[in-house]
């Protein structure tokens, strides 16, 4: 139990929240679902949106735990969940986010020059730059130190030559954090970690469609590309251990993805949906036993996944250590969010299934999208095969096949 | 783990080390083969009582501790972990009963001995091979009568807190009881016991029935979570000495992703239950939906870890030298115990408005 002494101060950041919150926070905004504005690319933003992300971004806010010197709003972890509260309370979202917030900025504030994080830092604060993450290859997906990508030292700059493919958001994206060869003789030890501006001459990008009919999601090309030294983050050679500590960052942010307990489809508990389409019995209850069954199950997953993402970060904060947990939470995320998507389509029978036009509501039409969507959060951001090789390798100590 | 507090820490630790020391699996195989009439070792039971576990969820004023579920679950569960067999988690809820219950006289005369071991406390509930049927035993004047199923530590216990049509009553002694052994595969106690006039003690009415049988099962999944655990780490052990085909078993993916499968469940598994746990102990509303989810999501993934210990040691696993079968027999007994998986989803259902 904290005393009192210790919870004055966290008092009167409350307080001093809620006010800043109330002068700056648009109502029109309230309890707006970003929803699939992520994946279908950003849309000019209205005055208010405009105004809040202005707001939050020279508070710094939008990244509240980031040093107050890069534009962060420096808040401890106490504090940034009064300030989480707050915004809950009046149904407040962070304009502030995207690659640049979950995975590149805590990256280059552990490994930048004060230099790179002078540059990069505030504007990733501001919202101003987008970020996008040249990684993945063709021939280099699962087996990601296989990348061939060439960054050839001439001196003053590197030309860079290849391809890379799943850049999410590629053709919004103002600046990509890459990995890139520099040493073809040795596998790990030859990467290194690079950032290139997309509108340097030589970079092309092409929007892949996917199943959903959306094309979040780039083929990158790069032909002989200069980009100044300045831009290598660490030492050449150090990419793949930068790159992974990314992925560390990039895996915590995916796991929460998954969170959709108390989530409504179209607008609704899923109970309710069921009941509305497919009828009750005679007690009241979701007329298709077995469905009623699985949409129990289903739930009963996802509270289980929310407990232990709240386990996982009430034992990071205590010292009790790092547990398990957190390795493990990205495969059940996936899980329950495609659970989640093909429990609607099926409750929605062939109205969950539209593809456009006539006949169908807009939550129908997002629900078949959400659900071809959703087969993607089993294989980005490593696979679910390549979750369970590290767990087993890496937690349960079972070793290579010789 | 749940965040702990420096108490509960201690309190685990302790009970980790007192179970791998002095109740090691090897203990249980020489009781299962003894075949005690009470089903665990008195000797054992004693310490127990003498460490002060048995007051984990007793007030201070009746010589508990009051430390609370989460406290015992923690117990319970490194008890658990090596098939430790105790009244413990049948104790604990029965006091329960009694702390909760209106009966101040019941308060002073029980309590204390419970907390100290001296005594054996049990619910008796079921009257059928299944939990949740009709409870028919009833109490005329100050007289309870009727037949209660497969009651937990029913051979040796001193009190029995009885469910009958109207709520829960205290039976103590042996005027007007009658027990009958079940020998069941966990070789643990189970026994039918036949109440006819026996005098019983009201302790509250149907709510508090409801109340202390959520409790005995959250605390049986704390059972199950320390089974769970050591019946996966034995078998990941295992597979990283078992050699076939010129290679240690855990060089194969596909036995891998099993393992990664299992213990992906077993992180979850341990969310629900220490939720269950932890939502007895703040008096959450919602605590009956918790205690479901939790022996739920238990049931399955001590179903999947237990039977993957057989499956995954292959023959040796089958035999009655190997503890596998241990494990397996006693996660049966305790999926069965107070509502298996199917029984809580229906209750969640409900809960939830499906």
């Amino acid at each position: 139990m904290a005393t009192a002494a210790e919870l004055e101060p966290l008092a009167t950041f409350r307080e001093q929240a809620r006010e800043w919150l109330m002068a700056n926070f648009p109502k029109s905004l309230a309890h707006q679902d970003a929803g699939l504005s992520a994946l279908e690319g950003p849309h000019d933003p209205t005055p208010d949106e405009a105004a809040w992300t202005s707001a939050m971004g020279e508070k710094g806010w939008g990244v509240p735990t980031w040093p107050r010197t890069y534009g962060g709003g420096g808040l401890s972890r106490a504090e940034t969940r009064v300030l989480q509260d707050e915004m809950a309370r009046i149904g407040a979202s962070n304009p502030i986010g995207g690659m640049g917030v979950m995975m590149f900025g805590p990256t280059l504030l552990e490994y930048g020059t004060e230099e790179q994080k002078q540059e990069h830092i505030p504007a990733i604060a501001r919202n101003q730059v987008r970020w996008c993450q040249g990684y993945s290859e063709p021939g280099a997906g699962s087996d990601l130190a296989a990348l061939q990508m060439f960054a050839e030292d001439k001196g003053d700059h590197y030309l860079v030559n290849g391809q890379k493919t799943w850049t999410s958001g590629g053709q919004w994206a103002d600046k990509c954090f890459a990995l890139v060869r520099t040493d073809k003789t040795k596998k790990h030890e030859g990467i290194s970690f690079l950032l290139i501006d997309m509108d340097s001459p030589g970079v092309e990008v092409k929007p892949i469609r996917l199943i959903s009919g959306a094309s979040p999601f780039c083929e990158t090309f790069f032909s002989d590309v200069k980009v100044p030294k300045a831009n290598l983050v660490g030492r050449e050679g150090e990419g793949w251990t930068i790159g992974k500590r990314l992925l560390q960052h990039e895996r915590s942010s995916l796991s929460g993805g998954g969170g959709s307990a108390g989530r409504l489809l179209a607008g609704k508990p899923l109970s309710q949906v069921a009941k509305d389409y497919r009828g009750t019995d005679s007690e009241g209850r979701v007329s298709d036993a077995d469905l009623r069954m699985r949409l129990v199950r289903h739930e009963m997953d996802t509270r289980a996944f929310m407990l232990t993402l709240r386990r996982a970060a009430l034992e990071a904060k205590s010292n009790s250590g790092p547990s398990a947990a957190t390795s493990i939470m990205k495969n059940v995320g996936a899980r329950v969010t495609q659970d989640r998507a093909e429990l609607g389509i099926e409750i929605m029978g062939m109205n969950g299934l539209g593809w456009d036009g006539e006949g169908f509501t807009e939550a129908e039409l997002a629900q078949t999208r959400t659900w071809l969507w959703g087969k993607a959060v089993s294989i980005y951001g490593g696979s679910s095969e390549i979750q369970n090789n590290i767990v087993a390798k890496r937690i349960l100590g079972m070793l290579d096949h010789q | 783990m749940a965040v702990l507090t420096e108490e509960q820490t201690m309190l685990r630790d302790m009970a980790r080390e007192w179970a791998d020391n002095e109740s090691p699996v090897t203990a249980f195989r020489k009781l299962r083969n003894a075949a005690p009439a009470e089903g665990y070792d008195p000797a054992a039971w004693s310490e127990i009582g003498q460490m002060g576990w048995g007051g984990i969820v007793i007030p201070e004023e009746h010589g508990g501790s009051a430390l609370g579920y989460l406290s015992l679950g923690m117990v319970v569960e490194q008890l658990g972990r090596n098939l430790a067999a105790s009244p413990l988690a049948s104790t604990g809820p029965a006091a329960t009963a009694i702390a909760l219950g209106e009966n101040d006289a019941a308060k002073s005369e029980w309590l204390a001995r419970i907390a100290s071991g001296d005594v054996v406390a049990t619910l008796a509930v079921d009257e059928g091979p299944i939990h949740g049927g009709p409870v028919t035993t009833a109490v005329v004047g100050d007289r309870i009568t009727g037949t209660k199923a497969f009651v937990a530590e029913g051979d040796s216990a001193t009190v029995f807190i009885v469910a009958a049509t109207d709520g829960l009553y205290l039976v103590a002694g042996d005027e007007g009881v009658t027990r009958s052994p079940r020998r069941m595969a966990d070789a643990r106690s189970h026994a039918e016991v036949r109440f006819d006039d026996a005098p019983a003690v009201p302790l509250g009415g149907p709510d508090l029935t409801a109340k202390v049988v959520d409790r005995a099962t959250a605390l049986i999944t704390a059972e199950m979570l320390g089974l769970a655990e050591q019946a996966f780490a034995t078998t990941n052990d295992y597979l990283k000495t078992r050699v076939q085909f010129g290679q240690p078993l855990s060089t194969f993916q596909a036995l891998q992703h099993r393992m990664a499968r299992m213990l992906t469940e077993l992180e979850l598994m341990r969310s629900v239950v220490e939720g269950a746990l932890e939502a007895i102990d703040s008096g959450r509303s919602d605590t009956d939906q918790a205690v479901s989810l939790a022996k739920a999501v238990a049931g399955d993934t001590l179903k999947l870890v237990s039977r993957e210990m057989i499956q995954l040691h292959g023959g040796i696993g089958m035999t009655d030298e190997h503890d596998a079968g241990f494990y397996m027999k006693r996660a049966a007994v305790l999926e069965a115990m107070w509502g298996n998986a199917a029984f809580h989803r229906e209750r969640f259902a409900r809960l939830n408005g499906y």
